[in-house]
């Protein structure tokens, strides 16, 4: 067992896990956080998308030791006091969602993506959720969602 | 009077969308349970072997492990039109993937430290995998004991001491002589490989068996009643004892209907002591353990005149059924009551045979069947036109089915069919069918243009039926309950619509389940064949128009008039022409108080149902018969790029009608639009297995088996939706969410024809698929 101290939405936690134990066990299995989703557990799907230290990484290829002293961003924490996030707001509204499985993964990956470039070009958007697999929309609302995010701007 | 409609029609938001956005929406792989065991699998290497030994002591002995299940333990056969398979294989395994041990333990990483300890000795025996193979007399039977399998008589007909589970014939007319007096002819073969539907959520199940003999299911599933019953008849438990709970579902697109993994966690927790056991598919068992799509080998003939009517048409249908039957016997039903496509054809002849192979086995998934025949019948419609010296477009303008034709089962074509010839124009208009492309910009580029139809009806029993419940709240607002799972259609949003509609509410006032629950939540078959918003939309209605029955009966009372002359509005009830002495619903919710205390009434709780009605079983010698509830019918025009130096396709714009009878809500429509198109894409351009020589599965993982990303998306998507309205249905609309995939690839084939001058006859159209065919013709970049 290994001990850690991390900040996962900006709460921070103190654990002692597995040397072998993904950030995505831990995520979920620990601290109860199930909107990161395991889809293929070898990092090609994205569902499990969450920030570290801002940067999008798949959490089911980071052991939960390397996010030691860092800090974890999740779907969990992007609406603020029961309010949605502008992001989330155009999911809705632009029908981003069908089954839903792969939207909290989408999300964190676009929230990357605006966070270091807010008003990103059509190919900055595709290029930033390449990695997230999903099976339902045909992705056209997806990128529409981001893109109107993308146009109210600023508010992260 | 006619009231304009406020709801029905409009791009209402879907109603789980926050929970979704926000990560809160509990699926099956999120669902936990104190004292619940985790399972893993031991799988087959091999695509076929007998078992000879199976050691399980070492596993067994490991501390956590709560119980270690081979099939020689279980002596059930499951099914669901043929009861062909078992938990674990027992004596034999039939395809590589294929479950042999199971165990439950305390953590997922005991359970699969025991599966490594577990020792299966096999003893390879002859294996066949091609279907064709398969049905030559002398090949290794998959399936000895075939003639001894209860199935389900006068609908499927398996052939004894053959690899042959089900053949569908369809017999109109006289084939023979039509084909002779044809003056062009056609004959050409096409192939489709097997598919997976590669869900993101993978199969997931939770079962926990009970001290009095009740078990209790979560699943991830399609179809809470569907695996209510058959556990039922699997164990012979009655219905009443077990419980399905669906939460939601992450994609499933056919995979997930049926039974599934249910009966595999019941028997681990009955093993372990009635704890809960969970098992959650890894991504190489969605693709190696559970079911695909079927493979397809198409032999097709058609005959027509000088003029370019079609005389006759013959097809050859061979499907890769791998292991087990499943839905594949039904998916060769049906896809053989469409196997001509959407024409008119006076004397056709089908043979559609369902095969085992020793590959993983094939199940309904998104067009049944539909997208692998049309991917044959499409082309080889265009390669006829061609013959003819035709225009593809003006080919298929002469022979679409059209009012007072007759369909290959013998239905008559009515005006409630749709108009097929509208959504071949719509898309041939949207692509400026008859301009040639513009030139590409570079030299080792080519364009092209293609066009396909597609068709397809619901394949369900005779009898199909489902129900709604809609409870009124104190506050008056409307709780709808069904059991069809809106596993990403939206179709719980188009019924809360339509509730709202019929009851005369705000959209914001109607709520409906979340999850299923076979305790609570009313009977539906199962939700497949995009049938949902068609039968649970008239089974809303019905139940709206019981609850307002039950609020005029009270309001009636209460105004002394007659309950006919009491008008629902604006979520209250008065006498007609008198609104200002409108009572709201929420007095009369529970039941109405007179300012004296009495009260009268009760809870409002309102039933609907509806059955399928006027189907028939096919004729088993000629096909013939009523097997569609309503046909819907569409069409794709594409325009592509292809580069011949690289092999690679890009979509420039692909178009694509779908005649909806009459659009529910015009935004989820387009979802099922878009995503659809994206997924025929996926299996026009990359998606197949492969095996190798023993038969095992190349590509089991996103590594190796790519599915559409955001990158690949075509440069112009256009969703055109006709409203031709369909007389029985809700509101006049028909089912359209498969309808999309169907006929992508043979649009896209067509298209890379008339681009190359190259015929391919083969899926997927990869870049080494296209590059190969390029070099074989000398076609140089």
């Amino acid at each position: 067992m290994v001990d850690i101290e991390l900040r996962v939405n900006g709460q921070a936690e103190r654990a002692s896990v597995p040397a072998g134990m993904t950030l995505l066990e831990f995520l979920r299995d620990r601290l109860a956080l199930t909107g990161a989703k395991e889809g293929c557990g070898i990092g090609e799907c994205g569902a499990c998308t969450v920030l570290l230290d801002g940067r999008p990484v798949t959490a089911c290829l980071v052991l939960a030791v390397e996010a030691d002293g860092l800090d974890v961003r999740t779907i969990e924490g992007e609406a603020t006091d029961g309010e949605l996030s502008a992001l989330q707001r155009a999911f809705v509204d632009a029908g981003a969602v069908q089954c839903g499985f792969c939207t909290p993964g989408m999300i964190m990956s676009a929230r990357a993506l605006l966070l270091r470039s807010p008003h990103p070009t059509d190919e900055e958007i595709v290029e930033a959720i390449a990695g997230n697999l999903c099976r339902c929309t045909g992705y056209e609302a997806i990128l529409a969602a981001i893109r109107a995010a993308s146009e109210e701007g600023g508010e992260l | 009077m006619t009231r304009a409609l406020v709801y029905v029609g409009k791009s209402v938001p879907r109603d789980d969308s926050v929970e979704k956005v926000t990560g809160s929406a509990r699926y099956t792989h999120d669902l936990a349970f104190p004292g619940m065991l985790h399972a893993a699998l031991v799988t087959s290497p091999h695509a076929s072997a007998r078992i000879v030994r199976v050691d399980v002591a070492d596993a067994a002995a490991l501390p956590g492990v709560r119980a270690v299940l081979a099939g020689a333990n279980l002596d059930v056969r499951l099914g669901l039109y043929m009861r062909d398979k078992r938990i674990l294989a027992r004596d034999v395994v039939r395809y590589q993937g294929e479950p042999v041990v199971a165990v439950a333990a305390d953590t997922l990483d005991i359970a699969r430290d025991a599966c490594r300890r577990v020792r299966v000795e096999y003893e390879p025996t002859a294996a066949v995998f091609d279907p064709r193979d398969a049905m030559k007399s002398g090949a290794p039977l998959v399936h000895p004991d075939l003639g001894s399998y209860a199935h389900l008589e006068g609908v499927f007909f398996p052939r004894p001491n053959t690899n042959i589970a089900h053949h569908q014939k369809i017999r109109k007319g006289d084939f023979d002589a039509a084909i002779d007096s044809a003056e062009v002819l056609l004959e050409a073969r096409f192939d489709n490989p097997p598919v997976q539907h590669v869900p993101m959520e993978t199969h997931a199940s939770i079962a926990q068996a009970l001290p009095d003999g009740r078990v209790e299911i979560w699943t991830s599933s399609q179809s809470p009643y569907t695996v209510r019953h058959l556990m039922s008849v699997a164990f012979g438990l009655p219905h009443a004892a077990i419980r399905v709970h669906v939460p939601y579902v992450g994609g499933g697109f056919g995979g997930k209907a049926g039974l599934n993994l249910e009966p595999l966690v019941y028997v681990l927790s009955k093993a372990a002591g009635g704890r809960p056991v969970k098992f959650v598919a890894t991504r190489e068992q969605e693709f190696n353990t559970l079911p695909s799509r079927q493979g397809l080998h198409s032999t097709i003939k058609i005959g027509a005149t000088r003029a370019g009517k079609i005389v006759a048409l013959k097809a050859t249908y061979v499907w890769d059924a791998g292991a087990y039957a499943d839905y594949g016997v039904n998916v060769g039903r049906a896809a053989a009551y469409s196997g001509a496509g959407p024409y008119a054809v006076p004397n056709c002849w089908i043979d559609s045979f369902v095969v085992y192979t020793n590959k993983v086995y094939g199940t309904a998934y998104r067009g049944f069947g539909h997208l692998e025949v049309l991917w044959g019948i499409e082309r080889a419609i265009d390669q006829t036109a061609r013959k003819l010296g035709l225009d593809p477009a003006e080919f298929r303008r002469r022979n679409l089915l059209t009012l007072g034709d007759a369909t290959i089962t013998g239905e008559t074509f009515t005006a409630g069919h749709g108009k097929p010839v509208e959504c071949l124009d719509a898309v041939a208009k949207a692509i400026d069918w008859g301009t040639p492309s513009s030139s590409p910009a570079s030299s080792t580029k080519r364009r092209g243009k293609g066009i396909a139809m597609l068709h397809k009806a619901p394949a369900m029993p005779t009898s199909t039926s489902c129900s709604a419940i809609i409870k009124l709240d104190e506050d008056g607002a409307a709780d709808i309950l069904v059991s069809g799972v809106d596993y990403g259609q939206g179709t719980y949003t188009v019924l809360r619509q339509i509730a709202a509609e019929e009851l005369r509410v705000p959209i914001d006032a109607v709520h409906i389940n979340s999850d299923c629950d076979t305790a609570f939540t009313p009977y539906d078959w199962q939700t497949v064949a995009s049938r949902f918003s068609y039968m649970g939309g008239h089974a809303v209605i019905e139940a709206a128009a019981d609850c307002l029955r039950q609020i005029r009966a009270v309001a009636a009372q209460i105004f002394g008039v007659a309950p006919e002359k009491i008008v629902c509005e604006n979520a209250s009830a008065y006498p007609d022409g008198e609104p200002k002495r409108a009572i709201p619903y929420r007095l009369l919710a529970l039941g109405y108080v007179y300012p004296n205390g009495n009260a009268i009434g009760g809870p409002v709780i309102g039933h609907g149902r509806f059955i399928a009605h006027g189907l028939t079983h096919l004729d088993p010698d000629t096909g013939q018969g009523r097997p569609a509830q309503f046909w819907t019918y569409g069409a794709h025009g594409v325009e592509l790029e292809v580069d011949a130096e690289t092999g690679e396709i890009e979509i420039l714009r692909i178009a694509t009608a779908v005649d909806a009878g009459k659009v529910l809500n015009a935004g989820l429509a387009r979802g099922q639009v878009i995503g659809g198109v994206v997924q025929g894409i996926g299996s026009a351009l990359w998606e197949g297995f492969r095996f190798d020589k023993e038969g095992r599965l190349k590509n089991p993982s996103f590594v190796d088996y790519k599915i559409p990303t955001a990158k690949d998306l075509p440069r112009e998507m256009v969703p055109i939706l006709l409203e031709n309205p369909q007389p029985d249905g809700p509101y006049g609309a028909r089912g359209v969410a498969e309808h999309p995939m169907i006929s992508v690839p043979s649009a896209i084939g067509n298209a890379l024809y008339d681009a190359l001058g190259i015929e391919f006859t083969s899926l997927p159209l990869s870049p080494e698929h296209v590059l190969a065919r390029l070099a074989e013709k000398g076609v140089k970049p």
